[in-house]
């Protein structure tokens, strides 16, 4: 699959939309195509119904957090699809939120796919990014109720080292400062 | 009761015991876990229970499908904070006397997760542990060692007097906190009264050569 050509059916296909190949500099060369949010569901339908293309099959999707690009940061979803007719793929597809507090909602691809289903939720639940047209966006690995987004590079995960054998590095950094802080409230209890 | 003596008895045909040892040996013998497996140190339970192992041998080939008929609750697998609270509570529905072998790395500490956000550090914050087995997955011979190990314990435990166990004791309670789902983690983290290890963390000696100044 040629990727300018792909990106030039796009284009003539869906008036409007605004794409960009992102460059993977690596000897794989495994190039990749932007979509923007307003434009990606129309995109993506053309990508699984053209006959050309007929990417049928959305094997993978994964989240990336990016917190210090562009300002704020952004967050990233991205998306291997396939053809079982054709016998090609990936073309990995991509889409970014506007930032990574309020603005995080992004087109969901599962009526198209169905094979999205999960893995949005999972992406939603520990990126934090919220699908709009998902039919069932709960988390999956997370219970309900919890708050945070694990996989975010600014999470903070709870301070529960109790017992650390072989201490080093960051970890012993931080069992230092845990038994500072227990030394001056009297110990553990 | 004397060995000498009661050896001396049987020789002469008399059969000496005490309650207790009968009780205890009864007890020992017939050992029913709990079907409960959460990771792959299931297979490895499994593998013990079937004809190559044969776990049956020990007494304990009935695992039972409800906790109100089994003993003893084989932690198998990782213990993440999102089934913690299930685990507790099927600990809590077992009837008094009841055991807890726990199974694994993971089981015991988090294992490789144990720097994770979801992986209980060890299942013993909340509930009493009485064998623990290292591996990942322990082998079935280790699954059979620590069964030997606790009913070694079993037969080693008296009805009376001061060191009787749990069960025998109207003061104490069989049940243990069941953990809530807080915003960021398990509430509480660990239950005190179980778990009260206390960090220490002992800087090593820096190795010869590093963080010297004047030497790359």
């Amino acid at each position: 699959m040629n990727l300018e050509k792909v990106k030039s059916d796009i284009e003539a296909a869906v008036p409007g939309c605004r794409l960009q190949i992102v460059v993977n500099g690596s000897p794989s060369g495994q190039h990749s195509l932007l979509l923007d949010r307003e434009h990606a569901f129309a995109v993506a339908k053309f990508l699984r119904d053209d006959p050309e293309l007929c990417l049928d099959y959305c094997s993978n999707v994964t989240g990336v957090d990016w917190p210090d690009t562009e300002g704020s940061g952004y967050l990233e979803v991205v998306y291997h699809l396939y053809s079982t007719v054709k016998k090609h793929g990936p073309l990995t597809v991509r889409m970014r939120t506007e930032d990574r507090k309020d603005a995080v909602n992004l087109p969901s691809f599962t009526p198209l796919w169905r094979s999205a289903e999960f893995q949005e939720r999972e992406v939603f639940d520990l990126y934090g990014v919220v699908f709009d047209g998902h039919p069932d966006l709960r988390r999956i690995l997370m219970w309900d109720g919890f708050e945070d987004h694990p996989m975010r590079k600014d999470y903070v995960d709870p301070d529960d080292y109790e017992y650390e054998p072989t201490a080093h590095d960051a970890v012993l950094k931080r069992a230092l400062e845990h038994s500072n802080r227990d030394e001056k409230a009297g110990g553990c209890q | 009761m004397d060995q000498k003596l009661k050896i001396e008895l049987s020789q002469q045909g008399i059969f000496a015991t005490t309650l207790e040892e009968v009780y205890n040996w009864g007890r020992k013998n017939s050992v029913w876990p709990l079907t409960f497996g959460l990771a792959c140190c299931a297979i490895e339970m499994i593998a013990t229970t079937m004809a190559r192992y044969d776990l049956a041998r020990f007494g304990a080939e009935v695992f039972r499908p409800s906790p109100r008929q089994a003993d003893l609750m084989i932690v198998a697998g990782t213990v993440t904070k999102k089934m913690a609270p299930q685990v507790v509570r099927l600990y809590n529905q077992m009837p008094e006397p009841k055991y807890v072998i726990a199974m694994g790395a993971c089981a015991i500490s988090g294992g490789p997760f144990k720097q994770g956000y979801n992986v209980l550090k060890g299942i013993d914050r909340y509930i009493p542990v009485d064998v623990h087995i290292p591996g990942c997955p322990p082998r079935p011979e280790a699954l059979i060692d620590a069964f030997m190990t606790l009913q070694k314990k079993i037969d080693a435990q008296h009805l009376t007097g001061d060191l009787r166990p749990r069960h025998l004791r109207a003061d104490t309670s069989s049940e243990f906190v069941v953990p809530q789902y807080g915003a960021h983690d398990l509430e509480p983290a660990k239950n005190p009264k179980l778990w009260n290890i206390t960090l220490k963390a002992t800087p090593t000696e820096p190795r010869a050569g590093e963080n010297e100044p004047g030497k790359s």
